[in-house]
């Protein structure tokens, strides 16, 4: 059986333009490493807030789709 | 070197080279290591006679295992072994894990109380090889032979024929099953062409073995990033005799030799300790850690116990708290096997249940192993932000992986288990190891499980003592009945033997009611569970648990001979 996908597809986050500019912002001045620390904190805090087990690894296989 | 004083054990020609008289033993076990000896006491204990097979005449050089967790300590209790080590051992139950001078959190491995044996001691694997020999050498069912080097294996259907090397040549001996214990660059899987497959750990670790006069507290203390030493991570771990275990993890690219000497040892612990406390090394080793496994544990009447079998990473204590598990998995399954009561098949499922422990271990320790050693930008990224959130964010205390301590593995899809048939909110399932529990005031729940299979009645007003239970006792696979009822109530058990569950811990630990009811297997593991008794569904787990068709009354006469 396959599984419903739980992911959603459809926009879930007010205003795009402001989070991608956040985003960016966030890592202005920082080292290719210090850039790396910062974006794994995120992904820790969102997937800990997300919390939803089936969520996160549809998520880390969408993520990686398509690059290698 | 320093406070251990090494016994040797003399080597003894045995009878059997002596007159050239060919021997045929029941069961043969190579390697006087943790699980060797393990494995023969609990055959004894099961009337099982074995040979042990040893190439040195000396515990195990230099202290090894330290960490020995409490289902170990419940083994051991049982086979009466674990009196001395408690005593000698120093008890623990916290850990600490820090970054740099920060401390992020600490971690308490056995919160609750009413437990006969704690979460862990510390007692260095040569006293507790110490201890395993002197209760070998108060048995008469073990023949203990130091000085004999395991040179050939011949496998066949119906035996096991072994070439023996010692101090007076060479001798053959032959027996029903032979148990491979011995250790990690194991003879027999050579002999037998076996391949230990899997991977090594590119970092190598620094392990000292120190003795000093130190006020550091009996918990387990882990640094990442430690501020005394260069490389990702250290350890440091209180023994018995004022020895403390150190661990500095060197990275991959140091030369092993040069890490060893005291010219480079010396200062790091220093720098660790402080230029002014006095300390003494007793042992120095450097290692490169493995996770490998053979593909099978059974090769026909071959058996594969302990770190022959699987090699983990030290960074959990889950080497010879997985091995000493093996050794009492194998013990009881042989000994029906050997005494007729049970087909050969049921040797199957050693491999299946401890092949699932294996990797679990394997699973769990090597997780915490490239914590510790990440490579690369992005994995180092990751710890350090997991790192990093820890003391601020509780959620990622949790990411950190500073060693996940030995427990017993659930052996969730056993073939031997009976799955749930009725609604359980908790309590202990099949495949698991039973939870202790205080009764009768003094005593504890798992001193009463463990000769042979045994059943637990939790006793009720409402729930009265079934007529069937005394009969299973009689069974050709005989079942012993006890009746754990709750604190305060009048044990109307029938004759049978009655626990008192005077904490309320049974009740609850088992999340038993009136007439709910556990077959526990001879290793102390749920086989099956029922919210009211019905001997047919008992008597059917028995023969699942025991890979027979069915399990009868016994026969009279059967009986007479076992009154
Ligand atoms: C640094 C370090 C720290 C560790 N810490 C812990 C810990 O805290 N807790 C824990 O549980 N585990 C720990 N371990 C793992 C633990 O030491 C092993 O898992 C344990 O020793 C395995 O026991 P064994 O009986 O299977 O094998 P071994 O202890 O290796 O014994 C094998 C025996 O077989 C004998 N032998 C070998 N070949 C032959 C032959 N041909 N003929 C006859 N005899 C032979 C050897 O002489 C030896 O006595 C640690 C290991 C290391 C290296």
């Amino acid at each position: 059986m396959a599984d419903v996908p739980k992911l959603r597809a459809d926009l879930g986050i007010a205003a795009p333009d402001d989070l991608y500019e956040a985003l960016i912002k966030a890592h202005e001045g920082l080292s290719q490493e210090q850039s790396n620390l910062l974006n794994a904190r995120l992904i820790f805090l969102l997937a800990n807030h997300v919390g939803d087990d089936a969520v996160l690894h549809e998520a880390i296989a969408a993520a990686r789709e398509g690059i290698a | 070197m320093g406070s251990y004083e090494y016994k040797t054990y003399d080597f003894v020609t045995p009878e059997e080279q002596r007159t050239g008289a060919p021997a045929r033993h029941p069961v043969v076990i190579v390697g006087a290591g943790p699980v060797g000896l393990t494995a023969a006491v609990d055959l004894a204990y099961r009337g099982v006679r074995s040979v042990v097979l040893d190439d040195e005449n000396q515990v195990s050089e230099g202290s090894r295992a330290i960490c020995w967790a409490k289902r170990t300590l419940e083994i051991w209790d049982r086979l009466g072994c674990a009196e001395p080590m408690e005593a000698k051992g120093i008890t623990w139950k916290l850990g600490k894990v820090f970054d740099g001078d920060r401390h992020l959190y600490t971690f308490d491995l056995l919160p609750e109380p009413h437990h006969k044996h704690p979460a862990f001691i510390n007692l260095q694997q040569y006293y507790a090889e110490e201890y395993l020999i002197d209760r070998v050498n108060a048995l008469d069912a073990v023949e203990l032979r130091w000085s004999n080097r395991v040179t050939a294996v011949e496998p066949d259907a119906d035996k096991v024929t072994l070439t023996i090397e010692t101090p007076d040549g060479p001798y053959r001996t032959e027996c029903d099953y032979l148990i491979a214990c011995d250790g990690a660059r194991s003879t027999v899987r050579k002999l037998m062409d076996l391949e230990f497959v899997g991977r090594y750990f590119e970092d190598r670790f620094l392990i000292a073995d120190v003795k000093m006069k130190a006020n550091f507290p009996t918990e387990r203390w882990f640094w990442y990033h430690p501020p005394f030493h260069e490389g990702p991570s250290a350890l440091l771990h209180r023994q018995a005799d004022d020895v403390f275990r150190i661990d500095l993890q060197l990275g991959p690219e140091v030369d092993p030799d040069e890490e060893a000497t005291p010219e480079k040892v010396v200062p790091r612990l220093k720098k660790m300790l402080g230029e002014d406390v006095e300390f003494e090394l007793e042992w120095v080793s450097v290692y490169r850690f493995q996770a490998r496994r053979l593909a099978k544990f059974r090769h026909g009447r071959v058996l594969f116990a302990g770190d022959s079998a699987h090699q983990v990473s030290p960074f959990g204590a889950r080497g010879g708290n997985s091995g000493i598990p093996d050794a009492e998995n194998l013990a009881w399954k042989l000994a029906l096997v050997l005494g007729g009561k049970a087909p050969d098949d049921l040797l199957d499922s050693y491999d299946a249940e401890r092949v699932y422990a294996a990797d679990d271990n394997l699973r769990i320790t090597s997780r915490t192993t490239d914590f510790m050693s990440a490579k690369g930008a992005v994995p180092v990224a990751f710890r350090d932000a997991a790192l990093g959130l820890a003391t601020k964010w509780p959620f990622a205390r949790a990411l950190v992986n500073a060693g996940r301590l030995s427990t017993a593995t659930v052996h969730w899809d056993s073939p031997l288990n009976t799955p749930d048939g009725d609604d359980w909110a908790g309590g202990v399932v099949a495949g698991q190891v039973c939870e202790d529990a205080p009764v009768n005031g003094d005593d504890w729940l798992l001193d009463h499980l463990g000769r042979d299979f045994a059943f637990l009645y939790f006793f009720g007003a409402e729930a009265p003592v079934p007529d069937g239970l005394s009969g299973l006792a009689r069974l050709e696979i005989p079942v012993q009945p006890l009746v754990v009822v709750p604190q305060g109530e009048g044990a109307t058990a029938g004759g049978l033997t009655a626990l008192a569950d005077s904490e309320g811990c049974a009740f609850a630990r088992y999340d038993a009611r009136p007439g709910s009811c556990y077959l526990v297997r001879p290793d102390q593991t749920v086989a099956g569970r029922w919210r009211r008794f019905d001997e047919a569904a008992v008597r059917a787990a028995l023969a699942r648990a025991s890979c027979r068709d069915a399990v009868a009354p016994a026969a009279p006469q059967e009986q007479a001979a076992e009154a």
